[in-house]
């Protein structure tokens, strides 16, 4: 009865939630940026400063594992989920799940040295952005995890990239806002 | 032996009335919730009502009404009656039922997401009311929960009960995404054979269109609501000026998801009035491609009025007078949708049914409402206006038309479809009447009140001299009266209601003479809707096309 699609019912429902998800991040940049254009000094006097190079490499890998899993996905649509589409979907999962770690042992350097969600506005806004792009980091994982068994189907499959797509895609800008500035 | 059998048959019906995937279901379920979270919504404008009226008095059913009862019970009145009466019924409830039938389909797209959807909304019903039985009390910091009051349980007194009430709205708001995602993506991918996107009957243009604004305005509250939580939570600072934080940053996000709210409660009771004027006025709507496009832009520009919520609040004068004029301009496209209506209801053979009762009902008063508004988007006069009871006077004369009289549009058309009976119109008409002339001894008297300057959220009047005097007192107590006529009066549609379920005459499969595809399925639709799947060949408004034995013309019929 689902005839008619121009796109597939799955990847719909994800754009939606993209959608709806994009509003979110936006809402949180744009707070940021109001209260980082009222402060007088930012970042703040007394508070540590980020790790910019470690977290930029970090970085990388989450790209890389964002291309990989595009690259797996156009050899998944020519040749259908064959033995190396399994590699490279796996290779971005556990590419993912470096990143993911990687951040916490940023996380638990910064607030050994100082830096927490109650310290200052600052450690607030770090931790609420950057702590909720990793949550969106662990949901994507653990969906993808989840949907290995039912990636044969092309719509699934599409669904699970755009996800991670989107998850990796914003986290540039989070790195230039919170970070590069 | 027979235990067994019976233990087994109640699982059965469990599974089908509280786990069901069937999209009928699931809007039944989100109906009699919403249905009974308006009831206790009314009961709450009744107690408060009172105290305001009858200041000290024992309120019947309730007893002496506290200041931090006054308070919960005016912030718990407003958010249930937008979050869990408004949007579950009008969107969720008639959502649900309608949209599969309206577009020719079996079910949702998403059957389970759907049922996770109630499933959620029930768990937040649930928060809310414990909300109002830990230590301190309901959440007394009115609907738009402005920090710091809010942010500091040194301030609002309700240490447990106002984060409980942001977790509560919180899951409300999760609940009705997993919805709008099934709203969109049917409507999108599962239409009838045939059906192309300008021939999707209005009201469920109207319910797609709210879903979307929804999702669009949703993630600024979410994200603020995630703030405020911290704040209480934690004791960060991201709305406490002294320590770097921003207070008004709150308000904006509040009012970037609080206006496009309007317009998301607002659609579908309009699109469901456009269905009950064409088939009670057997015309074809007027410029549907106008009516819509105006929809589209009334959407796209209630996203940038937000701020005319704040003209007191401390913003920059400059942007006063841009939201002002954004403010105005709005009213022009809501203009053409009633002026589409009119034309629609002109030179039509009308026939006064309940449904069409209400539906001119809607359109007439919520008219008023948005003319009133004017006085409050121009900046100017809101600087007096702002908080007094014209404010109150105006949203109520939007938001009573939207959710109750709207309710009752979707209710007495679509019963028959519903249930397979028909209601009793002569009790219709009475609770019609009942309805619409105490509504407006309600609030009439309220922008009186406001002109003489009634401050909102205040508990007792006879604080202030020159408040405290018999003329306003009058003015109250008539308000009051029309409130308790008001619910009084919905005794007669409960008992109606109550009555055809059982007794209500047969409902046959057409029984307005509509064209829309719901009325092909039989009544009540079974699961899978309909026994043969229809085939779409024109626009769902061909009332009184000339050369025809009949004036109306059903979307499935070939010719």
């Amino acid at each position: 009865m689902k005839n008619n699609s121009v796109i597939s019912s799955p990847v719909l429902g994800v754009i939606a939630f993209i959608f709806v998800e994009t509003m979110l991040f936006t809402s949180f940049i744009s707070a940021f940026w109001i209260v980082r254009s009222g402060a007088i000094n930012w970042p703040p006097m007394g508070q540590p400063r980020l790790p910019l190079l470690t977290t930029g490499f970090n970085s990388l890998i989450l790209l890389a594992s964002g291309f990989l899993l595009y690259t797996g996905y156009r050899l998944f649509s020519k040749r259908g989920f064959e033995e190396r589409v399994r590699k490279i979907y796996f290779t971005s999962l556990i590419l993912g799940i470096i990143f993911f770690l990687f951040q916490g042992y940023e996380w638990a350097r910064l607030i050994r040295f100082g830096l927490t969600m109650t310290s200052s506005i600052y450690g607030s806004f770090f931790y609420l952005i950057i702590g909720f792009h990793a949550v969106h980091v662990l949901a994507a994982l653990f969906i993808m995890a989840f949907f290995y068994k039912k990636l044969e189907k092309k719509g699934v499959f599409s669904a699970v990239l755009a996800l991670w797509l989107f998850v990796v895609g914003v986290w540039p800008i989070l790195y230039g806002l919170v970070y590069l500035k | 032996m027979s235990e067994s059998h019976s233990a087994h048959y109640n699982e059965g019906l469990i599974k089908k009335y509280l786990f069901s995937t069937d999209h009928k279901i699931i809007g039944m379920q989100y109906l009699f919730t919403g249905i009974f979270m308006g009831l206790t919504g009314a009961f709450m404008v009744y107690v408060f009502r009172m105290q305001l009226a009858f200041p000290g008095i024992h309120v019947p059913g309730f007893g002496l009404v506290s200041q931090a009862a006054y308070n919960a019970l005016v912030t718990n009145h407003g958010a249930i009656m937008i979050f869990w009466f408004a949007m579950p019924v009008l969107i969720a409830a008639f959502g649900n039922f309608l949209i599969p039938l309206m577009i020719g389909c079996d079910d949702m797209v998403f059957p389970r997401i759907n049922r996770l959807s109630y499933q959620i909304f029930f768990l937040s019903v649930i928060v809310l009311f414990a909300s109002f039985l830990v230590p301190g009390g309901g959440f007394g910091g009115a609907w738009t929960a402005y920090p710091p009051l809010s942010a500091k349980a040194e301030y609002n007194l309700t240490p447990m009960g106002a984060p409980l009430w942001l977790i509560a709205v919180a899951l409300e708001f999760v609940a009705f995404l997993l919805g709008g995602i099934n709203f969109i993506t049917t409507l999108m991918n599962a239409r009838a054979k045939g059906m192309k996107m300008y021939d999707v009957p209005m009201v469920i243009w109207m319910i797609v269109i709210a879903s979307l604004l929804f999702m669009a305005s949703v993630g600024p509250l979410i994200a603020g609501a995630i703030m405020l939580l911290f704040d209480q939570f934690i004791g960060t600072s991201f709305y406490d000026a002294a320590k770097g934080g921003d207070p008004m940053l709150w308000q904006h996000l509040f009012w970037f998801f609080g206006h496009p709210e309007v317009y998301v409660v607002l659609l579908p009771p309009l699109g469901m009035a456009v269905e009950v004027i064409t088939t009670f006025s057997r015309k074809k709507l007027f410029g549907y491609k106008t009516f819509l496009h105006s929809v589209y832009i009334t959407g796209i520009l209630s996203f940038v009025v937000w701020a005319h919520h704040q003209f007191v609040a401390g913003i920059d004068p400059r942007m006063a007078n841009l939201f002002a004029i954004t403010t105005l301009i709005i009213s022009v496209p809501i203009a053409e949708i009633c002026f589409l209506v009119m034309a629609t209801l002109y030179g039509g053979s009308i026939s006064f049914t309940t449904p069409m009762l209400f539906a001119l009902g809607f359109i007439i008063e919520f008219i008023i409402g948005g003319v009133t508004g004017i006085f409050l988007g121009a900046s100017g006069t809101d600087i007096f206006f702002h908080d007094t009871y014209f404010v109150v006077a105006h949203f109520h004369y939007t938001f009573v038309p939207i959710a109750v009289i709207g309710f009752f549009i979707g209710i007495y058309y679509w019963f028959p479809k519903m249930f397979g009976r028909m209601m009793d119109e002569r009790l219709g008409k009475i609770h019609f009447w009942g309805t619409i002339i105490p509504f407006n001894l309600i609030f009439i008297p309220l922008f009186f009140l406001g002109m003489y300057g009634e401050h909102r959220r205040i508990y007792n009047y006879q604080h202030f001299p020159e408040l405290n005097t018999p003329g306003l007192y009058f003015l109250r107590e008539l308000a009051t009266v029309s409130t308790v006529v008001m619910l009084a009066f919905q005794t007669v549609f409960f008992y109606n209601f109550v009555r055809s379920l059982w007794k209500g005459k047969k409902a046959e499969r057409n029984p307005w003479k509509a064209n829309t595809l719901e009325w092909v399925a039989p009544s009540p639709p079974p699961h899978g809707n309909f026994e043969k799947m229809p085939e779409v060949y024109r626009g769902p408004y061909e009332y009184g096309v000339p050369g025809r034995s009949t004036d109306f013309w059903p979307q499935n019929e070939p010719n």
